[in-house]
Parts: C-alpha cells; sequence; structure tokens
C-alpha cells in the first residue's frame, strides 16, 4: 500500500526504531530564536554539552525586538536581556545568528524560507509553535518545547511518536477574493480548534495547488490553531521556482538531484488517510473571527453568533464568555463591527506578496480617522523590497504607520501593544484574550479584509470600498 | 530529573475548558532567561480575579490541578509547564489535553492524567464538596484515587516509563550516539547547512 508525504519524510528521517519506542528521528534544519532558546542553552551549559551542529541550527532575533528605533539599544531591560543572552550563547555554542540591524534579520518562520533553508523533504523545528509554516514547501516541520530544543542542540535529533494524517482537499479553484487567510480561518472554524489533534495536515486539491508558496505558508502557518501538529503541502514546480536561486538552495548538479528526489514528495494514489475532510472552495468567502479563539470564525457577511447556536452546553459557555470578552452582542452584522487598529504583518502575512495586496487597496485611500494601522514587514528583507516598489510610501501616505521587522503586535512582547478594550483586526493567527496587549479585542482577518477595515474603519472587504476615482 | 511514581496532595478545581498556555503564563514572562521562580506568572489575569480558585485560600497548597478540557492549547511554550510546576502543581488531570504541552509535561516531570469528563465531573464535585479531599496521582497502577473514587488514566507509555525511572532524555538518546553519526553520513550532499 501506498504512502503519504508525511510518512514518507518521516521515513527518511529516522535514526533508530525499536519496539514501544518513539522514533529518533533526524532534524535537518534547527530554528532558534530569543524566546524559547536561553533556558535550553543554560542546561547544555549545566550539563557540558556542545551543541551538535550548529551548522544546521540558525538563530535570529524577533520575539521582542522593537519595530521602531531599531538602531538604538532595546529600551526594555527584559528584552534586551533575552536578546542579549541569544547573542552570547549563539556566541559560545558556535551557532550563527541574524541580530537586529542585520539585513537577515526577520521573524524566524519568514526567514528560513527566503534564505532557502526551508526546502522540500525536510525536518524543520522551532521552539514556537508556527514552525508549521515552513510545512508549506512539502517539509514536515513543528513546533517544540524548551527541552527539545535542548534536545534538538545537544543531538541533532528528537524521539518522537508517529502523527496520524489527515487530508484536508479543497475541491475546485478559489473564488475571487477568497485568500489562503480566509480558507484556513474557514478550515479551523469546520473542524475546531481541536479538530487536527495528533494530525499531520495535507492540504490538497486545486484550491491550494493554485496557492503560491506565500499563500501556502499562510495555509500552513496556521495548521497548528486546528490543533494540529504540522500542516504540509506536497511540493511542486512552484516550489522549486521559490527555492531556485536562494542563497541556501543547491545547485548545478545537486540541485537537479534534489529536484529529482524532492518529486517523488507526494502522497501515492493508494495511500490512506487517518482522516479526510473535503472542503468546497465555491463556498468560501472572506472570513473573519468574532471570539478568542481562531476557530471562532464566520463568513464576514455574517452576524455575531448567539450562545444559542451552541451544540452542547461547554460550547454555550464558551460563546458566552468570548462575547462578553470581546464586547460583542449577538446578532450584529459583522461588518458592522468598528475597529480601533489594524495589525498587518507576523509570520502568517507580513510576506511581500501580503503587503502588496494591502497596498493595491490603500493607494489613494486613507486610513479611516479614528483608526491606526501599524505595517510591520516579516523580515529586514521583506522591508527592503517593499521599499524598493514603494509600498512604504503607499502605507505612510494612507497615514499607516511604517515600521521595521519582527513579530510586534502578533504577540504583544514588544511595545506594540493593544489597550484594554481596544479592539483589532489582524493579520495575525491568534485571538487569545489578552494576546495582542492585556484586554485587547482581536479580530483574524486576512490582509485584504485588514487593508479595507483600515480605510472603512469597521470590518470589510475590498468590495466595500468606494471606487476610487482619482 | 526527579522520578514520579506516585503523588497524593490536595486539589484545585479549574472549571474551565481551552485553557490555553497563554492563560497560563502570559508572553510577557517568556523574556525571562531563567529556568525557574514562574509561580507568580501562573493564571496571571485570572489571578486578578479575588474569586479565582487558586485565590481561595481553601485551595492553598493544592499540588493536583483539576481542569476542563482542551487544556494546554496555543502556543508551545514550556513555560506553562515550569510555571505550574513552579506554583506546586505535581499533576493537572484533564478529559483531553493539547499535543506540545502534552509532551512539555512529559519531559519536565509534570504528569498529566488524561481521564474521561466524568470523572473530571466527580472530582470538581468532590473537591468543591471538600477542599481538603486528598487525590492520589498513581503512575504504577495509572489511577487517580479520592474518597471512594478510583478512575484509571491515560498516560503514554514511554512517559511514564521515564517518568517511573526518572530518566533524562538527552541522555537516552545519547546512547544510540552511533546510529546517529552513521545516519548523518548517508544524508544527502543537496542538504543545507546555515553556515555561509
Ligand atoms: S509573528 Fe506571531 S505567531 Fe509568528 S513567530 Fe512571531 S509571535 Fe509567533
Amino acid at each position: 500500500m501506498g504512502t503519504t508525504l508525511a510518512e514518507k519524510v518521516w521515513e527518511a528521517h529516522v535514526v533508530r526504531r525499536a519496539d514501544g519506542e518513539p522514533d529518533l528521528l533526524y532534524i535537518d534544519l534547527h530554528l532558534v530564536h530569543e524566546v524559547t532558546s536561553p533556558q535550553a542553552f543554560d542546561a547544555l551549559r549545566d550539563a557540558g554539552r556542545p551543541v551538535r551542529r550548529p551548522d544546521l541550527t540558525l538563530a535570529t532575533e524577533d520575539h521582542n525586538v522593537p519595530t521602531v528605533d531599531v538602531d538604538k539599544p532595546i529600551a526594555d531591560p527584559v528584552s534586551a536581556a533575552q536578546v542579549e543572552a541569544l547573542r552570547l550563547n549563539c556566541a559560545e555554542f558556535g551557532v550563527p545568528i541574524y541580530s537586529l540591524g542585520s539585513i537577515d534579520q526577520g521573524i524566524v518562520h519568514v526567514v528560513g524560507p527566503q534564505l532557502g533553508l526551508t526546502q522540500p523533504g525536510m525536518t524543520v523545528v522551532c521552539g514556537d509553535s508556527h514552525t508549521s509554516t515552513h510545512g508549506a514547501f512539502g517539509a514536515l516541520a513543528f513546533g517544540i518545547g524548551t527541552s527539545e530544543v535542548e534536545h534538538v542542540l545537544a543531538t541533532q535529533t528528537l524521539p518522537l511518536k508517529p502523527f496520524k494524517t489527515m487530508a484536508i482537499t479543497v475541491d475546485g479553484p478559489l473564488p475571487a477574493g477568497v485568500t489562503a487567510k480566509d480558507l484556513i480561518l474557514a478550515v479551523i472554524a469546520r473542524i475546531g480548534t481541536g479538530g487536527g489533534q495528533g494530525y499531520v495536515l495535507e492540504y490538497r486539491g486545486e484550491g491550494v495547488r493554485n496557492l503560491s508558496m506565500e499563500g501556502r505558508m499562510t495555509l500552513c502557518n496556521m495548521s497548528i490553531e486546528a490543533g494540529a501538529r504540522a500542516g504540509m503541502v506536497a511540493p511542486d514546480d512552484i516550489t522549486f521556482d521559490y527555492v531556485e536561486g536562494r542563497t541556501h538552495a543547491p545547485h548545478g548538479a545537486e540541485w537537479d538531484a534534489a529536484v529529482a528526489y524532492w518529486r517523488t514528495l507526494r502522497t501515492d494514489d493508494d495511500a490512506t488517510f487517518d482522516a479526510e475532510v473535503v472542503i468546497k472552495a465555491s463556498e468560501l468567502s472572506p472570513f473573519v473571527t468574532w471570539g478568542t479563539n481562531p476557530g471562532q470564525g464566520v463568513p464576514l457577511s455574517a452576524v455575531v453568533p448567539s450562545p444559542d447556536d451552541a451544540a452542547d452546553e461547554v460550547e454555550r459557555v464558551s460563546i458566552e464568555r468570548a462575547l462578553e470578552y470581546m464586547g460583542l452582542t449577538p446578532g450584529t452584522p459583522m461588518r458592522d463591527v468598528a475597529i480601533d487598529t489594524v495589525f498587518l504583518g507576523s509570520c502568517t502575512n507580513g510576506r511581500i506578496e501580503d503587503l502588496r495586496v494591502a497596498a493595491d487597496i490603500l493607494r489613494g485611500q486613507q486610513v479611516a480617522e479614528n483608526v491606526r494601522m501599524l505595517v510591520v514587514p516579516g523580515s529586514a528583507r521583506v522591508r527592503l523590497q517593499a521599499e524598493s516598489e514603494g509600498l512604504d510610501r503607499v502605507f505612510l501616505g494612507a497615514g499607516a504607520e511604517w515600521r521595521g521587522a519582527g513579530c510586534s503586535m502578533c504577540l504583544g512582547m514588544n511595545p506594540d501593544k493593544l489597550t484594554p478594550g481596544e479592539r483589532s483586526a489582524s493579520t495575525s493567527n491568534r485571538n487569545f484574550e489578552g494576546r495582542q496587549g492585556p484586554g485587547g479585542r482581536t479580530h483574524l482577518v486576512s490582509p485584504q479584509v485588514a487593508a479595507a477595515t483600515a480605510v472603512l474603519g469597521h470590518l470589510g472587504s475590498p468590495s466595500d470600498l468606494p471606487t476610487n476615482v482619482s | 530529573m526527579d522520578a514520579f511514581v506516585t503523588h497524593t496532595g490536595t486539589a484545585a478545581p479549574l472549571r474551565r475548558s481551552n485553557v490555553d498556555t497563554d492563560q497560563i503564563i502570559p508572553a510577557e514572562y517568556l523574556k525571562r532567561i531563567t529556568r525557574h521562580g514562574f509561580e507568580d506568572g501562573l493564571f496571571k489575569a485570572w489571578r486578578n480575579d479575588p474569586e479565582f480558585v487558586l485565590n481561595q485560600a481553601d485551595y492553598a497548597g493544592a499540588s493536583v490541578l483539576v481542569a476542563g478540557p482542551d487544556f494546554g492549547t496555543g502556543s508551545s511554550r514550556e513555560h506553562a509547564v515550569w510555571a505550574l510546576q513552579d506554583y506546586g502543581f505535581m499533576a493537572v488531570i484533564s478529559s483531553r489535553f493539547a499535543d506540545i504541552f502534552r509532551g512539555n509535561s512529559g519531559k519536565a516531570g509534570l504528569l498529566t492524567a488524561l481521564v474521561d469528563q466524568e470523572t473530571v465531573e466527580q472530582l470538581w464535585l468532590m473537591i468543591e464538596a471538600d477542599p481538603t479531599t486528598l487525590v492520589t496521582v498513581d503512575l504504577e497502577s495509572q489511577t487517580v484515587a479520592a474518597g471512594d473514587l478510583v478512575a484509571p488514566f491515560d498516560v503514554d507509555p514511554y512517559v511514564r516509563w521515564r517518568l517511573l525511572q526518572g530518566l533524562d532524555d538527552i541522555g537516552i538518546t545519547l546512547q544510540s550516539e552511533s546510529d546517529i553519526s552513521t545516519f548523518e553520513a548517508s544524508r544527502p550532499a543537496f542538504a543545507p547547512t546555515t553556515l555561509t
């Protein structure tokens, strides 16, 4: 019987297998950032262990770096200490690092693909749950905890129990105006925040094949919000075209050998998945969240749900609690929800294509009076690329703020935070209570909806904008 | 790592589902670079509420947490496990745990006992009726016991073995050093390195 893509990548990395024990899996790429690594390096030092493969390890500063005044010392002492610890640890253990100010600094999940380090068929780990992003290349990529970070640093392997596999098949092409972000929000609303638990998701079907690499990254990025360990898309010519020519991509004869191997990385026709979900692309439309977990989403055209819609008591309580926290009344059209802040950025939607579509919508428009809009590129290179295309001027001209690269308001660890009760439309991936700042209220949206919302002052899509007669 | 064989202590009822790791410990605590002292950040937002279960004198000193389904969802931060341990919890009982949280717990020596929701409800009623109720989580027999209640719990067999032995993960793996070297020698030439 055939095997799935995830199983193929897994099998190619088994170092040791024994009955009743987890497989010992080799890790091809270990990405490191300042938040989940200090204790791991500490523990290595305690035990007198070296980093086994610094050459398969890469560090970058992203989670709590400031996005303004990036040339000055970090003002927050705790953030400064974490960043400083990372620099010292990398120097001591010989791990390459892209620090603030480096052209290759950025959000770890933007940097890996951008450098061509993320390639099909690899195992990629990072002490960050959105490592699932790298699955867009047909890599098996998943988040790990700090003890596992220590384990990979010391051994370049991880003992792991096999995951189950789930196919998410998107039938038909995505309708115009529907993005990868809308698709993944709809998937999560459909299967729930626990629906993918224990699974590696493989996104398939026409609606996925047509997505650009950046769209696929958005899709895989949020697999974790459905509870899955990882998400994958089988590599194809779109993948190879994206990887080719990047700094760490193979070249010459090695490129040919690599592509020949990568072409084998697909689920066999006779393989079976442990679970299958089919999404009809034609039924999709722009999607937004109303609640406090990414599964609490509805089409933009819908209304705020009521606790009475709940299937059971647990859900009813959860809806009630979310509505109270979000300050929303059941039955309110989502389009009537007024927004204070728009955040465009994060490892979900902080790439160049995201900035381009948002800038296209904002060109010749103005951000609404009472709305602040932050545009935070996912990496220093994305920022430079955007500036070379004049996108920064579009954002600034529309009244948005143009920032340096980092996680920023995605998690509110740096000074970019919501104040209590402040409501955001955010292209990030988590709308948990307080995620963007204590008391802050988050609606997850696509870059298109974010840009239109900034102009309208309430949730909306580009089709709601008055035509721009310039 | 200390071995975990059995533990008996009082318990705190956390009547909430979908407790994500941002609630267990908010992001601001992740900036610390030490490995201990996270107890002050545990359930930080909820601890401002005097009614919150951990603020009630009745549950001071609880070492077992009985939580609603989908405990530990969200961010992979292991600080969530450390905060629970630093606060004094030895075990968390729930009818559903998020995968990463559960993996992190096993490695750090915090037992996550998976029971059915009915057992959780029974435990909640018992502890709320009498907060001094002693709850025993026995890893050897894989049972949770309190008063007349004895219920089986589920735990990954490998995690169970490690907890019982108190074995450190890296030490176990490094016993396979030669397998790792052999594998490394067979990796394809096109596999990238991070050095430039
Ligand atoms: S952008 Fe947000 S989700 Fe992505 S790595 Fe940074 S904090 Fe995590």
